[in-house]
Parts: structure tokens; C-alpha cells; sequence
């Protein structure tokens, strides 16, 4: 039976391997989501182990994807709509790590919170290929459709607590303030496909470097709108304003995934259509990301100074890692995007190993994260104190942990790009933010927890309950996760060349022309 | 008077503008979602004029995925507005201050 219409269609090029990531995490999303609906008495232990064992595949999936891509060089495929480089596979990486180390988190927690649990896992996982398609995007639209696949099952999982109304408020705001955001990049998509008459990355950067615009108004605005709106993705100073919010509301593990993956992919996004795409065009969006930058660690840093909610200080603390993640963007040369991948991995680590940590804290009802259920702790946990305090050491970027490598490289990165005021600031915003790590160490270590004194005063009401939780164990998940993650930190602060070459592998590069 | 694109372009301005003032200053959550959708549909409009100039299909192409993710979008935002609202009737953008610090 051959059409003769047919015979002239030119069926595009598929690279099954390179797409592995996406499959394995969609379909085990939406086959979990299917056996569920099925079954009716599930064991809260499938779903999760099932989660975790999809993340490892793809986790695994990545060696021999990464070994391709360095043999082989980067690829476009499906008619130049999506690529594959060593970002691509390195961010797919880190999202697969960060959705293990999530459904450790969750399992424990949605026993304790008592919450119905197979919605988290679904979420997770697509909300994960939603990252990967951003990370392999070679097209604005196609780039917009990870992003949206990635956000909106985060919007529902930021309201995942059905009993927390916080929960339901931060689920609110994220999805006002990120559709407003997703509005913008869209709209700035539209703009640049007018001025450069595509929306492929390829012929958008071939276009912007063979054609001299006599009239360049509606890519300038195209480029500003598409910042607006990354910058609310990523969580920079001044479209900031979701996020101490939405990390105080969510469920912990959720904010974990929103930390360590969504910003993950949102740099990774961030990277390839501004300096892949608009390289050509860096003089006039790196300014911009400087001054982004230079406003995200100082406001980050110091309004972090004034929280007394240690999920508050750590969502601001993430507003200043952004800007320093900026920093690297603004460089807009291969060193800093080198740098920004190096700072992504480590960031990825202590982002999820701290939120780790608020998890275990938070108690019954996700709800112990002032700064005074931090008092003592070093007594009553000291191992838990103990791996926070690496935690929080590696995120100030203390020498032989990974944060130092991490900041040291993109301050390298900014200051060989002659971005000399913004590494300053950057600098000194370092030095401020220190003082807000050592605020929590200082609570943990050298006062007293009040708990101890209202149980010798006779005070036995709600502190006693609270105190009386403070003794249950660690769960074995969100032991896993500390651990690792700290040891990592550690291990990427003492031999740091590996990281180093692996980012300098992971630059993205133009494919597809 | 011929009807030129960038007449459609300063349409499709003029919309997203007013979504986005829209969405910044009304203090109720389904009203906010229709400015969402305002400034989404501004973006096709301009996609679709500036697809028409350029005699390209791509920018008439993208309407259609514009146009599912924003019904995904809405969905889900409905259904919070919906979780909330169940235990808070008639509420407001402006009830919704527990969290802060």
C-alpha cells in the first residue's frame, strides 16, 4: 500500500539512545501513575522504590550517553528540534540524582504527614523529563514545553500538603507568579522568532551572526522579555519575590526538588539560548545579567541576615546562589558556562543534602523550622548537626569544601571576563552570607536548646512533644541523601579536577544547522 | 488606512500589557488566571501576525502548543484555587498571608 503522497515525506532522524532519559522518565511516571489507579492496596514502598530505581537508570543511562557524545561530538535530531551535548547529559544526570534523592526524602515524609502517596512520584518523575527536554531543547518551543512540563507538575506538587494551608497558599503563588514568568519568555520567544524568522537555536544564532540588523528594536525586546522571564524561573533579584514564600509553604522534599532540579534546569535553559544562541549578541543581554547577578547575592545575603525561619534563610541563601550562578552567565564565554555547570553540580549537592536535613527537622506537620528548633541541636543530634554543619560550611563556600570550588570558579570566570565591580560585590556578598550560615552553627552549637529548659522548668505542653520527637532516628533515606551529598561536597572540595574537567566537557555547544 | 502587521504587533502589545497590569493589581485568583490567559493569547496573536509577515509556517505552528500548555496551566490552577477555596470560602489573594517573615 504505498500513497503517493507519502512517498516524499522525509521521516526525521530519531536518536533512540539519546532520548532514553525522557522515556525511561515519562513512561515510569505514567506506568506508576496507571498501576496505582489499578491496584488498591499499593505498598507505600513500591512507588518509591520504583521512583528510585527509574532515577538510577537514567542515572546509569548516562555513562554510555556521555561517552557518545565525547566519541561522537554533539547531535541535533527530530529536524533540529531537540540536541544532545555534554550538558544535555550532565544536567540529565543531576536531575536523575536529584529525583532519587527526592524519593528517599518523600517516603518517610508522607508517612509522617500522613499524606496519600503515589501523586508525589508521578509529579516527580515528570516534572524530571520535563527538566531533561529543557536541557536538550535546540528550539524555543520546544524549550517552552520542558519548561512548562517541568513547572506545572511542580506547581501541584508545591500543594501536595492537603492539610497545610501554607501549602496550598505557596502552590498559589508559585503558579500565578510562574505563569506570569512563562508569559514573558514566551512572549520574548515570539519577538526573537520575528527579528530572526525562527524559533531554532541553530538558525536564530546563524541569522543573528551572517545578517547586520539595520533595526534591532524587537530583538532587544525579545531578549530583555526572555530574560524577565528565566530570571523568575531561576529565582533572581527583583523577580525574587515567589520564593521565600513558596520554599516555606511547600512540603520539604518538594523543596528539595525545587532547589536542586528546577533550578538546574532553569540555568541549563539559561545558558544555551543566551550564550549558545545570542552569543553574537552578548554586549547587549550581559550588562543586564551582570546587574541581575550583582542584586541576587546582596539582597539574597543580606535579607537572609534578617529570617528567623531557617527555610527562609536557606530560600534566600538559594536567591544568592542564583546570582552567583548569573555570574558565570554574564561571563558569557566557555569558561564561565564551564564554571556555571561546575557551580550547578556542587549547588545540586548542598542544596538537596540542607534541604535534607529541614526535612528530618521539620517534625509532625512540617512546621519545627524556626531558628530556635535549631538551639542545642549539636547535643541532642549530633550527627545530624554535624552533617549540616558541612552542609552549610560547603554553601558558604569554605575552603575543601565544594562551595569553594564552585564560587572560586565562577568569580574566576567573571573577573577574566573584565566584569571586575560585579565579582566585588559578589565577593562581599559572600562575606555577608557567611555570617548567615554561622547564625544557624552558632544556634546549633553554643546555645542552649530550650527545649532541655522547659522540660527542667516543668513546662511539659506542646515543647514536650516537640522535644519528644527531637529524639526519633534519622530515616535510612534521608540518611542516604546527607550522607552522599556531604561526602561529595567534601570530596569535590579536596580533589576538585574531575569536576573541573567534567564541566569544561559539559560545555553546550550549536548543533544543527 | 491598510491594516499593517505591526498594527496586529501593537495589538498584541497592548493585550499582554493589559494582562500583565492585570494580573498585578486584581486580588481575585480567577480574574488573575483570565489575565494569564489574556497575556498568553497576546502571544499568539503576535506569533500568528509575525508567522504571516515572515510567510513561515513555524510561527502559526506554535499557536498550537501555546494553546494546549495554557489549558494545562489552567487546569491545575483551578484545582488549587479549588483546595483552597474549600476551606476558605470567598477568599482572596489578599487572605492568603500565612506565610511571610
Amino acid at each position: 500500500m504505498s500513497n503517493p503522497l507519502l512517498a516524499n515525506v522525509v521521516t526525521p532522524e530519531v536518536l533512540w539512545w539519546a532520548l532514553i532519559p525522557v522515556i525511561l522518565l515519562s513512561a515510569g511516571g505514567m506506568l506508576l501513575l496507571t498501576v496505582a489507579s489499578v491496584v488498591r492496596r499499593l505498598s507505600d514502598v513500591v512507588p518509591q522504590a520504583w521512583t528510585v530505581v527509574t532515577g538510577l537508570a537514567v542515572l546509569v543511562a548516562s555513562v554510555p550517553m556521555w561517552n557518545e557524545v565525547r566519541s561522537g561530538g554533539p547531535r541535533s535530531y527530530l529536524g533540529g528540534m531537540v540536541a544532545v551535548d555534554g550538558s544535555t547529559v550532565l544536567v540529565t544526570a543531576m536531575l536523575a540524582a536529584a529525583v532519587v534523592a527526592t524519593a528517599l526524602l518523600a517516603r518517610p515524609y508522607l508517612a509522617r504527614e500522613d499524606l496519600p502517596g503515589v501523586e508525589l512520584y508521578v509529579l516527580l518523575m515528570l516534572s524530571a523529563a520535563g527538566g531533561v527536554v529543557m536541557a536538550s531543547a535546540d528550539d524555543l518551543i520546544v524549550l517552552f514545553l520542558g519548561l512548562e512540563i517541568l513547572s506545572i507538575a511542580v506547581y501541584v506538587l508545591a500543594a501536595l500538603h492537603l492539610r497545610r494551608i501554607e501549602s496550598q497558599e505557596a502552590a498559589l503563588k508559585y503558579f500565578v507568579l510562574g505563569a506570569f514568568a512563562s508569559a514573558f519568555l514566551l512572549y520574548g520567544m515570539a519577538l526573537l522568532y520575528g527579528a530572526t524568522g525562527s524559533t531554532r537555536l541553530a538558525l536564530i544564532a546563524e541569522h543573528l551572526s551572517s545578517v547586520v540588523l539595520l533595526d534591532d528594536g524587537m530583538l532587544l525586546a525579545g531578549i530583555a522579555l526572555l530574560l524577565v522571564g528565566l530570571a523568575f524561573k531561576v529565582a533572581a533579584v527583583p523577580f525574587h519575590a515567589w520564593t521565600p514564600d513558596v520554599y516555606q509553604g511547600a512540603p520539604s522534599p518538594v523543596v528539595a526538588w525545587m532547589a536542586a532540579g528546577v533550578k538546574a534546569a532553569g540555568f541549563a535553559a539559561m545558558v544555551r539560548v543566551l550564550v549558545v544562541a545570542l552569543g553574537t549578541h552578548a554586549s547587549d543581554w550581559s550588562p543586564a545579567v551582570a546587574v541581575l547577578a550583582g542584586l541576587s547575592v546582596v539582597v539574597g545575603a543580606s535579607v537572609a541576615v534578617l529570617q528567623t525561619d531557617v527555610r527562609r534563610m536557606l530560600a534566600y541563601s538559594s536567591i544568592a546562589h542564583a546570582g552567583f550562578l548569573l555570574l558565570g552567565v554574564q561571563a558569557a564565554d566557555a569558561r564561565g558556562t564551564a564554571a556555571v555547570y561546575a557551580y550547578l553540580v556542587v549547588y545540586t549537592l548542598l542544596a538537596t543534602g540542607s534541604f535534607a536535613v529541614l526535612t528530618v527537622m521539620g517534625g509532625p506537620g512540617d512546621s519545627a523550622h524556626s531558628l530556635d528548633d535549631y538551639r542545642g541541636l549539636a547535643r541532642r543530634r549530633p550527627a545530624l548537626a554535624g552533617a549540616f554543619t558541612i552542609l552549610l560550611l560547603g554553601q558558604a563556600g569554605v575552603p575543601f569544601t565544594g562551595g569553594f570550588v564552585a564560587k572560586l570558579g565562577v568569580l574566576a570566570a567573571a573577573v577574566e571576563g573584565r566584569g571586575y565591580w560585579v565579582a566585588g560585590v559578589a565577593m562581599l556578598a559572600a562575606a555577608i552570607a557567611a555570617f548567615v550560615y554561622l547564625r544557624i552553627l552558632v544556634a546549633m552549637y553554643l546555645e542552649d536548646g530550650y527545649l532541655e529548659d522547659a522540660g527542667d522548668t516543668g513546662d511539659t505542653g506542646d515543647t514536650g512533644d516537640a522535644e519528644g520527637t527531637g529524639d526519633t532516628g534519622v530515616p535510612l533515606g534521608a540518611r542516604v541523601v546527607i550522607g552522599v551529598s556531604c561526602v561529595s561536597v567534601l570530596a569535590i572540595g579536596i580533589v576538585p579536577g574531575p569536576l573541573m574537567d567534567l564541566a569544561r566537557d559539559a560545555v553546550p555547544v550549536l548543533v544543527g544547522g | 488606512m491598510v491594516v499593517t502587521t505591526s498594527w496586529y504587533l501593537a495589538l498584541g502589545a497592548v493585550l499582554f500589557s493589559l494582562g500583565a497590569v492585570g494580573l498585578l493589581t486584581r486580588r481575585n485568583p480567577l480574574i488573575m488566571f483570565m489575565c494569564v490567559e489574556l497575556m498568553l493569547n497576546a502571544v499568539n496573536l503576535t506569533f500568528v501576525s509575525l508567522g504571516a509577515e515572515l510567510g513561515d509556517l513555524g510561527g502559526q505552528l506554535s499557536v498550537f502548543f501555546v494553546l494546549v500548555v495554557a489549558a494545562a496551566e489552567v487546569v491545575v490552577g483551578l484545582g488549587i484555587i479549588v483546595a483552597i477555596m474549600r476551606r476558605r470560602q470567598g477568599a482572596t489573594a489578599d487572605d492568603l498571608s500565612v506565610l511571610g517573615g
